[in-house]
């Protein structure tokens, strides 16, 4: 892998990259694919696929308590996997990293689990306006439960968190603070350094979703001073169906068990259950061994290409886009903020989302029409959906002119 | 490449029909009609969402209309219906609905059902994930004929 990295401080080698992902070999409609659709999920290097087939073909046994060689053998990938993630965030122990099914099962956990316990009658879970359900729902699925109420940080009309509102909204009430990094509709960059430190300053939780930054930006969740950060394995050149929960030790050892089952237990008989310790605590039933073993690898891939070229890359590539579609009458772009990540979501005058999405894709271009399930955003904006072309370190220039010319072929088509 | 690759050149142009992409910008019975049976859809895999409106009198369907937003299919869809449905017994739209559906299902390539007009949005048959924006003012009219007030959903 180390081979298509070039040396520090110089550009991606984008093509050598582009080599390392067998998908994007494919053509589509008998076209090259041009695959601008990595919010929604990212591609997977060979060096992933590789490595879930080795796992299969020559480690494959369940872990943490097997005496055999290949249980040995993946308990210890797993276990090296987890102290993976720790440098990748850059946690402080290896033990503040729970592996759940994706950003979605990491939030539910925290709700279900931390918001379980704190969480009573009046108290306020704050958010924003530009939250994906998954970060929404599962919060007012314990408010439901406990009598405890939303409080919604709105956004500006370019799409930026209202820091100023923000702060009024904390009170004595305030039990946690659930915000995104980078909103997945928008691009939008939230300021999670100050958003964080106001809560800290009030003794308030944060838990920010990182699912659309990890694989965009450095994250350092000491830096942050951030309690929980979550992110999906597959928004990150991973696997499916693994994701990390990022929570600070003394936070989740004073959590209970999210769901009951083997390996999260020490001891059990009838009468009670003595619980694991953190994190397997969290961890019950056979995991995604696989997906972990994966994910590492992927974070490996990502790490030797340097995680800093890859956002000056993409903001290259944002900057380059930005201005090319403008160039196409009638079209706006809805997220303006002044910090964002390689998204670019959009409108076009007479033009539905989904129809943009339809014809795009018979040109090879595959991007994302709907309303990337954020509703409550939609609402906000004042539109049914949006199309939306997302970035990834492997994209490029020519790619983006594919775009540009598959909107013109929409103009063309509803002339 | 692929197991796609041999399959028959779909083309653009059998989904975006002229006729299509005339009743998208020219919605025909785009209007509410008050005191008359209303039911509404909704597509949440993109928002598509329209209101039918329904006049019956002994067992006709005097006037019908639609609002709403939608892609261009949806709306020309619902545009379409309201024109083919008007003046029919309830009984034959609803037959007309059973081969709509027929046509818009059917695999692609083969024989498909002839509806006069409506035949232009046989197209989607070749764009399987479109079929819903194509069926959902139809299914939305039934609602509007069984249960009136009610929404329908395409999920």
């Amino acid at each position: 892998m180390s081979s298509v990295a070039p040396a520090p401080g110089t550009s991606l080698d984008v093509n050598a990259i582009r080599a390392d992902f067998p998908i994007l070999q494919r053509r589509v409609h008998g076209r090259p694919l041009v695959y601008l659709d990595n919010a929604a999920t990212t591609q997977k290097p060979r060096a992933v696929i590789d490595r879930l087939v080795r796992y299969y073909e020559e480690e494959n046994a369940n872990i943490h308590r097997g005496v055999h060689t290949l249980s040995v053998e993946a308990t210890d990938a797993y276990d090296a996997a987890r102290d993976r993630v720790r440098r990748f965030l850059n946690a402080a122990d290896a033990r503040e990293i729970v592996f759940v099914r994706g950003a979605t099962e990491a939030i539910n956990l925290v709700a279900r689990s931390f918001g379980g316990s704190q969480i009573g009658p009046g108290d306020e879970i704050v958010l924003s306006e530009m939250e994906h359900h998954s970060n929404i729902v599962p919060w007012q699925m314990i408010c439901e439960e406990k009598g405890a109420a939303l409080r919604v940080v709105p956004i500006t009309d370019s799409g930026e968190f209202r820091l100023d509102v923000y702060e009024q909204l904390l009170n004595a009430r305030t039990r946690i603070v659930a915000v995104t990094h980078v909103s997945n509709a928008l691009g939008s960059v939230t300021p999670v350094g100050e958003i964080v430190r106001l809560a800290r300053d009030r003794g308030i939780p944060v838990l920010i979703d990182g699912a659309q930054a990890v694989a965009h930006m450095r994250v350092d969740v000491q830096a942050l001073g951030c309690d929980f950060y979550v992110f999906s394995g597959h928004k990150v050149f991973g696997p499916t169906g693994i994701g990390v929960l990022y929570g600070r030790l003394p936070l989740l050892e004073a959590m209970r068990p999210y769901q009951g089952g083997g390996d999260m237990i020490r001891s059990v008989t009838f009468d009670r259950t003595l619980y694991n310790e953190v994190p397997y605590r969290f961890e019950a039933g056979t995991q995604h061994i696989a997906g972990v073993v994966g994910l590492a690898t992927a974070i490996d891939y990502l790490a030797d290409l340097g995680l800093d070229r890859v956002a000056a890359h993409e903001h290259e590539l944002l900057a380059y886009g930005t201005e090319a579609l403008t160039t196409i009458p009638g079209l706006r772009l809805t997220g303006t903020a002044a910090q964002k990540a390689g998204i670019l979501s959009f409108v076009m005058d007479d033009v539905h989302p989904h129809d943009i999405g339809t014809i795009l894709d018979r040109e090879g271009v595959a991007i994302r029409a709907g309303h990337h399930c954020c509703q409550p955003l939609m609402a906000r904006l004042g539109v049914p959906a949006t199309a939306r072309a997302s970035f990834a370190l492997y994209n490029t220039h020519v790619e983006i002119d594919a775009l540009v010319g598959a909107l013109r072929k929409v103009r063309e088509v509803f002339a | 490449m692929n197991q796609h690759g041999a399959q028959e050149e779909v083309r653009l142009d059998d989904l975006y029909q002229e006729v299509i992409l005339d009743h998208n910008r020219r919605p025909r019975n785009f209007r509410t009609i008050d005191g008359g049976r209303q039911a509404e859809g909704f597509n949440p895999l993109c928002g598509d969402r329209l209101t039918v409106y329904l006049r019956v009198q002994d067992g006709v369907i005097a006037d019908v209309s639609f609002q709403g937003s939608g892609c261009a299919i949806s709306k020309a869809s619902a545009s379409m219906m309201t024109e083919s449905i008007k003046g029919k017994t309830i009984a034959e739209a609803e037959a007309l609905f059973g081969r709509f559906q027929r046509m818009i299902t059917a695999p692609p390539g083969g024989p498909s059902e002839q509806l006069g007009k409506l035949t232009a949005l046989s197209g989607v048959r070749q764009f399987p994930i479109r079929v819903k924006c194509a069926s959902l003012p139809w299914h939305t009219l039934k609602a509007a004929i069984e249960n009136p007030d009610e929404t329908v959903s395409t999920e």
